[in-house]
């Protein structure tokens, strides 16, 4: 939780991991993609305010005391949900598997929600160990990373048959919350990998699952906003957005807030630190001060108030994973409804 | 040495996705020019891992760009530090394309995703032109009745045309000034919506673009050859 100027906020960190990248785990033949993509995490970090800054050796693999300090003593953060990346074919355990995740978790009761993940290219056998981690960790929702190397493909698409068979799992299982983040490969690599119009199909025809697109589906915030703007299911992980750009380029922050504001809505907005690239204490910190500058390019974009950064830092996320809040931490009568599907400006305009 | 000449060839050749020079963003890392001729271009991207379809279009660009130099007697462009840098500059060294570069990862050439990316720089420029005309008063609905001809000329009008034009989509002064990118046609009916469109892209691009020019000073402490701070 966080109090600002007599203002408490109930915090839902909605996308961070526990990753472990250090050399001891790296695929031998495989070094170079451990490297790079590590390497790669760690320029994003760079993009945050430099006293937040680590060494590339502490970013390659973090303590469970850093994790605690970091996100819950400092960090504000009331639940965080656990979002794992496997990338076993560059990582000897997993990047950042859900077993990880629960182990360390399990110590510290309440505090941590465990998503899993799954892949379409694993047949019957992931469809076997998503039920196996639903039945042992309790998982409401799945991280599905489309860019994912498997055997020599190079990625998928959630409107592929074989995903849907893992959708109507989903279903079947009790998992209501689809997180999808969009990488650099599909296949095939002659098409643009970051194109959303897969999610538009999947949240189309499947209208009870909701759809959160992770990074607001960076580089491509105006297809997805243009799309998210037409499903009512489809939500906005806000993970990158002020990570990457409140403190490095605050201008465009301003404007990507006010069109995710405008087409996708503060109901359907959630915060994620994406910890460890970035700690969430300067985020939630900032994000609580900040409101659009005073001009005129800014003025048609909607308000910000105080009841769309609580909704935004951790109410919207709460009501999509059933988390009890607190009733002082509650928006009071006519702040409107967490998570509500239909209350976006955009909508209307299309 | 030429070094400039090949300097500006280098201008011209834009990151697709961004729609911005390669020089400008600072992706050119080197660029050497011998007494007979042979000229080695250095590229560098922001990540190892940037798409690897954006990256072979720069790099083939870019080679295209120097190989039409005249006195040019042989041409090398590398990238560096890149997962799929051996695919890629070998593919663009041999001339073989996109899909026999990446054999059985890719169906086809990369002239469809060139144009996507062109029409989303089309819906970016026209919120350049058009803001500033909305922002001194004009009524948005009305932009809809104007032609190219009647814009104030600018930096950002005239790369509108130019984007355009390479699209095969009408550019000439008679043009209306709002248009599907996609088909030609001119926006007749909603066009405060079309506006709000082609804002929400030009932010996404330069929302991606102060991104990139993050990660990639993280990256490389160096600036590139002919890079421009922003």
């Amino acid at each position: 939780m966080y109090e600002k100027d007599g203002e408490k906020y109930f915090v839902v960190d909605s996308h961070m991991h526990y990753w472990n990248a250090a050399p001891d785990n790296w695929v031998e033949g495989a070094e170079q993609y451990a490297k790079g993509w590590i390497e790669c995490f760690h320029a994003y970090m760079g993009l945050g305010p430099p006293e937040t800054h680590w060494p590339i050796e502490k970013f390659q693999k973090y303590s469970e005391d850093d994790l605690m300090k970091d996100v819950f003593e400092d960090g504000h953060v009331d639940v965080a949900i656990f979002q794992p990346t496997y990338l076993k074919e560059w990582y000897k355990e997993g990047f950042n598997t859900t077993e990880r995740n629960a182990e360390m978790g399990k110590k510290h009761p309440g505090k941590f929600v465990y998503n899993t993940r799954w892949d379409p290219r694993e047949g019957d056998d992931g469809l076997k160990e998503l039920r196996d981690n639903v039945d042992r960790y309790g998982s409401r929702g799945v991280k599905l990373y489309t860019a994912e190397w498997r055997q020599g493909s190079r990625g998928w698409k959630l409107s592929d048959p074989e995903a849907y068979r893992y959708l109507e799992a989903c279903r079947e299982l009790g998992i209501k919350n689809i997180h999808v983040h969009k990488g650099p490969t599909i296949w095939p690599l002659d098409k643009d990998a970051f194109e959303v119009s897969d999610v538009d199909h999947a949240a189309t025809d499947f209208p009870d699952l909701n759809f959160i697109v992770e990074h607001v589906g960076l580089p491509r915030i105006e297809d997805f906003c243009f799309m998210a703007t037409q499903e009512p299911n489809v939500y906005a992980g806000c993970a990158v957005v002020i990570g990457g750009l409140m403190h490095a380029r605050p201008k465009f922050f301003a404007k990507v807030m006010g069109e995710l504001l405008f087409w996708v809505g503060e109901d359907k907005m959630t915060f994620g630190s994406d910890y460890g690239i970035w700690e969430p204490k300067w985020q939630i910190e900032g994000f609580v001060d900040w409101n659009y500058p005073d001009r005129d390019e800014f003025s048609d974009y909607p308000e910000v108030t105080t009841a769309t950064k609580k909704k935004i830092l951790g109410l919207n996320a709460a009501k999509l994973y059933d988390i009890e809040v607190p009733p002082e931490y509650r928006l009071e009568p006519g702040e409107g409804t967490p998570a509500a599907q239909d209350s976006a400006q955009g909508v209307s305009a299309v | 040495m030429k070094a400039a000449p090949v300097l500006a060839a280098l201008e011209t050749v834009r990151d697709p996705e961004l729609d911005e020079p390669i020089t400008s963003l600072g992706f050119v890392a080197s660029c050497t020019v011998s007494a007979a001729g042979d000229v080695q271009v250095r590229l560098r991207l922001p990540t190892y891992f940037c798409a690897p379809n954006f990256a072979f279009l720069m790099v083939a660009d870019a080679y295209d760009a120097v190989s039409a130099l005249n006195w040019v007697r042989r041409v090398e462009v590398v990238l560096e530090d890149h997962f799929a840098a051996d695919a890629i500059n070998g593919g663009v060294a041999a001339q073989s394309g996109f899909a026999r570069s990446f054999d059985g990862e890719a169906v086809g050439e990369l002239h469809q995703l060139r144009a996507d990316f062109l029409r989303k720089a089309v819906m970016a420029g026209t919120d350049q032109v058009c803001r500033p005309l909305v922002a001194a008063g004009a009524d948005p609905s009305a932009l809809a009745t104007m032609r190219l001809g009647q814009a104030p000329p600018s930096r950002a009008l005239d790369r509108l045309r130019q984007r355009r034009a390479e699209l095969g989509l009408p550019a000439g002064d008679d043009a209306p000034l709002l248009i599907d990118p996609a088909t030609g046609a001119a926006i007749a009916g909603d066009a405060p919506l079309h506006l709000r469109r082609a804002r929400a892209t030009r932010i996404s691009i330069d929302a991606n673009t102060g991104i990139c020019r993050g990660m990639l000073r993280h990256r490389y402490q160096a600036a590139g050859i002919g890079e421009e701070e922003q």
